[in-house]
Parts: C-alpha cells; structure tokens; sequence
C-alpha cells in the first residue's frame, strides 16, 4: 500500500556480488597475464569459434593478451575508481550540503553558488585539461571525477538537512543547549544517511561509465591497466575483424552499470525517508508488528539508520 | 497564596515582532507575567494570540530574521535572559530551562534509539556513563511510567505510540532536572483518556521536582486540571491573568467569558455552545484601541479609542477592559 514493495533485487545483487568477487579475487581467477602478451597468440577469437582456443575463452587482443583475464582485473580499476572518488565526493559534499544545510543564510548562499559552478563544469573538458598539465594517472581520474561529483552530494544533502532542521527534535536538541556542530553530527547526520545510501549507489553506474568514457579518450587510467574503458578503445581499430576485444569489456560495463542502478532504485524505495515517515506514522500503534509486509519494509528502513549510531 | 523567595521568572513587558512584507506582526506586545518555582502558569487564547512565541521568546528561538525580540525583559532566577550571549544562552537552556512541544512525532529523531537519545541529556547534565548512566536513564523513563522501560530503550521512535513517545518527550526534557519546563500544548496530539494520564503524570513529576511550568494550551479543561494560574492571551496581550479560581469563578474580561461560553457545562446542562464571532485581529493592523472590540459584546466607544489600561479585579487578578471597574488595589 505504501510504497512499492519489491522482492530482493536478485539479478542486480548476484551480478555485484560476482563483480566483487572478481575485483578481489583477480589474480587467482584470471587464467593469463592482464598485462603481458604473447605477440605469437594475438587476434584469437573466443573459444566456441573456430581457431578459438581453451587457453583463451575470450580470446586475445592486438597484443596477445586474455581478454577475459583483462576483463575480470578491469573490474578491479572500475570498482576502485568508484569507491575512491564517491567516497572522497560523498564525504566532502555531504559535509559542505549539511553545513550549508543548517546555518542558512550567508554560509548558505556562498556554498550553494559554489556547488553551483561545480555542477556546471564541462567533465571531459576538465578532465582533458588535467590530463594535459599533468600525467594520466589513477589518481588524476579519481580527483577528476571526485571535483565532478562532489556538488550533487551537497546539493541532495542540503535539501534533506533543511527539511530535517525544521522538525522538533532540533529545536529541541538547542533548548538542551546543543552546539551546531553537535547537532549536525548527532541529529541531522543519522537522518540523511539513508538518502546518502541512495545518492551514493546512484552515482556507481555513473562513475563506472565516466572512468570508461575518460579511458576510451586516453585520459583515464593510463595503459597498459586493464581499464575497460581503455580495452574499447584498444579495439575499437579491429571491429570488424576482433569484435570480441570491444565486445567483452562493454558487456561488462553495461552489467555492471546496469545492476548497480537496479540496486540503486530499489535502495531508494526502501530508504527513502519520505516513504520511511509514511510508514511511521502508520505504524504508530503500541504493536509494531501489526502489518507483517510493512514491519520488514520498516526493518530495512531502520537498519542503516542504526549502524550509523552505533558507528 | 504568598510566595516569600523572589519568583523564578519575571517577563517584563516582552514584545515580539515579526518583520514581514505586508508589514510588521505584533504577535508579542507586551506580555508582562511572573511565575514561581513549582507553580504551573497556563497560557490560554486561541491560535495566533502569541501563547508559543511568548514561549519561544524566553528561550530565545524565535525564528529569525523574521521574527526578533524587540523589547523587554526575562529576568530568569534574576539574570536577564535578553542580554546573554549565545553561549550564556546555551548553557542557560540546557540546565535550566527545558521545552515538551506539541507533536510528539517530530520532537524526537527517528534515526536513534529512545535510549541514546535520553541517555546524551543525561550524559551532559550528570556526567554519567556505563551502568550508571543506564541506571539514570531507566530512572527517569519509569518516572513516567514507561512500561517495560530496559527493554524500550533501544526501540526507536516510531515504534512508540503517541502518549508514550510524549512520555518519552517529558522524560527527555525532565532528565536535566530543569528549573523551569515550557510545555507547548504537550497534549493536543493525544487522545483525551491519555491526555488526563499525561496530566496526571506532568502533575506528579512537578511536585516532586519543584519544576515550575508553563504550559501553553486552548482547552480550559487542562487548566482546571493542572495550573494555579492562568494568564490569558488575545492578539500578543494578556488581557486577563489570575489565579485558576479566580478566573474561573470571576472572569472580568469579555474574551475570557467568550472563551468560557465555548465550552460544554455538564453542570449547568447547558445544550448549546456559544460560539465568539468573528476572527481574531490581523496582528499586522492592528486597531489603536482594544483588538477584542470588534467581535465584544459590551462594547463601548471608548474601546475604539485606546488600549484598556490592566486593573485589579482582586488581589492577584487583573483584567484588560474598560468594562471592568478598578479597585482600589487590597
């Protein structure tokens, strides 16, 4: 009734569980070399296709390397680029949305035309321009990345902060002589963690293409790493011959991209703090198991709010 | 009743504007009061009379810019309150002076557990931690009357009812055993069997802690239950203040009748309920004389001309009317 109550995102959940796995477990699960090639095996189609091979069940590109071993160690670059760049953006942007959030006024105004500027940079542009001053590097992409992403974190978490700064318990919280920085930590923070949750899984699927798209220019993660983005390019010259170098990669991509925004939507319905309020307020009577559908929607809304107390 | 300490609280012509386009908002405008430590002051009048502002205004949380203090004095335990910094304020409210609100959904933060969110005001009033903070937080949720109170502690908000988490609520704000509480209309979201329990309970807690309070509501029959006095409010005045009985019994001042007409007699079998027509004033225009004239039934030309000046009606009840004689004060 309230909200929709969708089963477990099984196909997105097992396609992120088998990324993960890869990303850690890549150099036992790659049968070859990521980096290294035998000049001699280069171009062999995937292993159902004739002259395919069993030593390469993905077959091999211009230089001779396993595109399956690339495959499974990109995983690794796309999941890392990820992880590093939405956690650098989401804490900084979540820090400057909640203060801009909760002082308001001058603090405010200054912070949001800021995020403003940021939310309207060119990204391959910058992304170009900082590859150019300086070398490609993994660290390049990830700040590229991280400045381009910082401003929607601060955006959302500002609108949540002001909406949360209105309810009582604040105003409470300062009749108990609170200071602001407590408060913020204290009350506001553990109400947008959920939204956070949201935003961030949200942004996977965006930073994963953005890396690639960034790799495919030659500004990303530089060669020879097995960025997937960079394993597009690489075969981009021999589509019509070696389809399989292009082809693999971009599958991979778009599962995972895929997968990850399924979770994300599904996230968002269970931790969305408006649907939350709603089936709080429902839930108001003395028994809180009295609806047992809402009671395991409510379970998942509560959980991430309390990990975060007792964080 | 003869008070011989000083009073705790002494608001001495306390106004409260709020700066808008359509003009300025008198919602405070002269408010004048006293309240003793353990006595229950209920602030009546209908919505708009400026009851909450007052209430925010000794605590300083008028909602700025639009809204500022603009005169007056709160003298609390004989410091002014209008003249302490931010951080004197703090730690003013905090120890001293503690809020119940109305709704008791939002008051307390969905995403902690009642446990944590008793046990920091604890933490930071009485330095307790470990076992003995749980003690004293089990403490003051079975002051009142929490069932089952160790095994409450860590479900959240949204798992209590609504009595409960204003229970909760009082718990919260009386853990810091303040001198003074600021109850604003704490029972208006409840059901009327829970709002006489929660009464009971305020009553209980207050005079045992000797907390004075002041409880801001609409509904006569709460002040019946619980003030020793009432001061009554119409567009950010006092017009009529006294104590319960007296109000009760003698209620000089027109509104006050008004107010009293609305509500069912059992005793008296009256059928009918009177209501008070009209609205209330536009605080933003407000007329020179009284703001009751327009909707008063004893109306007088000299009411559209100026502000009635407060006279004794007895010792310690004052009314705001022109139709109310003065007496030679006792």
């Amino acid at each position: 009734m309230l909200g929709p109550k969708r089963e477990l995102p099984w196909f997105a959940g097992s396609v992120l569980v088998l990324l993960v796995l890869a990303a850690i477990f890549s150099s036992s699960l790659a049968p070859q070399s990521p980096t290294e090639g035998d000049i001699t095996q280069k171009l062999i189609p995937p292993i159902w296709m004739e002259r395919g091979e069993g030593a390469h069940p993905l077959g091999t590109d211009r230089f001779g390397r396993d595109v399956l071993s690339r495959v499974i160690y990109g995983s690794r670059i796309s999941l890392l680029v990820s992880l590093i760049a939405i956690g650098v953006a989401g804490t900084f942007g979540t820090a400057l949305g909640l203060i801009s959030g909760y002082r308001g006024g001058l603090t405010d105004a200054i912070l949001m035309r800021l995020t403003d500027v940021g939310l309207s940079l060119p990204t391959i542009l910058i992304a170009v321009v900082l590859v150019a001053v300086s070398e490609p590097s993994f660290r390049n992409v990830v700040l590229v990345i991280a400045l381009l992403l910082w401003p929607r974190f601060a955006r959302q978490i500002r609108g949540e902060t002001l909406a949360i700064k209105e309810q009582d318990f604040v105003a409470l919280a300062v009749v108990a002589g609170r200071s602001s920085a407590w408060i913020i930590r204290r009350h506001i923070f553990p109400n947008v963690v959920p939204t956070l949750l949201v935003i961030s899984t949200l942004q996977v699927g965006y930073v994963i293409l953005l890396e690639g798209t960034l790799s495919f220019l030659g500004v990303g993660v530089p060669p020879p790493n097995p960025a997937w983005g960079l394993m597009i390019a690489d075969g981009r010259g021999f589509l019509a011959t070696a389809w399989w170098i292009t082809l693999f990669p971009g599958l991979a991509m778009l599962l995972t991209v895929l997968a990850v925004n399924l979770l994300g939507d599904w996230l968002r319905d269970h931790l969305d703090p408006k649907l939350r309020q709603l089936g709080s307020r429902a839930a108001a009577p003395e028994e809180p198991a009295a609806e047992p559908g809402r009671t395991v929607s409510e379970g998942h809304a509560h959980g991430p709010a309390a990990r975060a107390d007792r964080a | 009743m003869t008070h011989a300490a000083p009073p705790l609280l002494v608001v001495e012509d306390l106004r409260t504007h709020f700066f808008t386009r359509r003009g300025v908002t008198r919602a405070v405008d002269g408010v004048s009061f006293t309240l003793h430590a353990g006595e229950t002051l209920a602030l009546v009048g209908e919505s708009g009379s400026g009851k909450s502002v007052t209430c925010l205004s000794l605590v300083r949380l008028v909602p700025e810019p639009a809204g500022r203090i603009v005169g007056g004095r709160v003298m609390f335990a004989g410091e002014d309150l209008l003249q302490k910094s931010p951080a004197e304020m703090r730690r003013v409210r905090g120890k001293q002076i503690a809020m119940v609100l109305q709704d008791p959904l939002t008051s307390l933060n969905p995403a902690l557990t009642i446990g944590t969110q008793v046990g920091e005001v604890v933490r930071l009033h009485q330095g307790l931690r470990g076992a003995s903070l749980r003690e004293r937080v089990l403490d003051s949720l079975r002051r009142l009357r929490i069932p089952a109170a160790d095994t409450r502690l860590g479900h959240y908000a949204h798992q209590f009812s609504g009595g409960m988490r204003q229970r909760v609520s009082s718990a919260i704000a009386l853990s810091c055993a303040p001198r003074l509480l600021i109850a604003d209309e704490p029972t208006t979201a409840l059901d009327v069997t829970i709002q006489a329990q929660y009464l009971e309970l305020l009553k209980d807690v207050q005079a045992s802690a000797g907390v004075a309070v002041i409880l801001v509501t609409h509904d006569f029959g709460i002040v019946a239950a619980i003030a020793d006095r009432v001061a009554v409010m119409y567009a950010g005045r006092i017009v009529e203040m006294g104590s319960t009985l007296q109000v009760f019994d003698n209620p000089s001042h027109p509104y006050t009748r008004a107010l009293l007409r609305c509500l069912p007699d059992v005793a008296l079998k009256r059928q009918q309920l009177v209501e008070i027509g009209g609205q209330p004033p536009d605080l933003a225009r407000l007329p020179p004389g009284c703001p009751f004239a327009p909707r008063c039934p004893e109306r007088q030309a000299v009411c559209d001309e100026a502000f009635p000046a407060t006279v004794d009606v007895a010792r310690g009840h004052t009314a705001s009317c022109w139709a109310v004689p003065a007496r030679t004060p006792a």
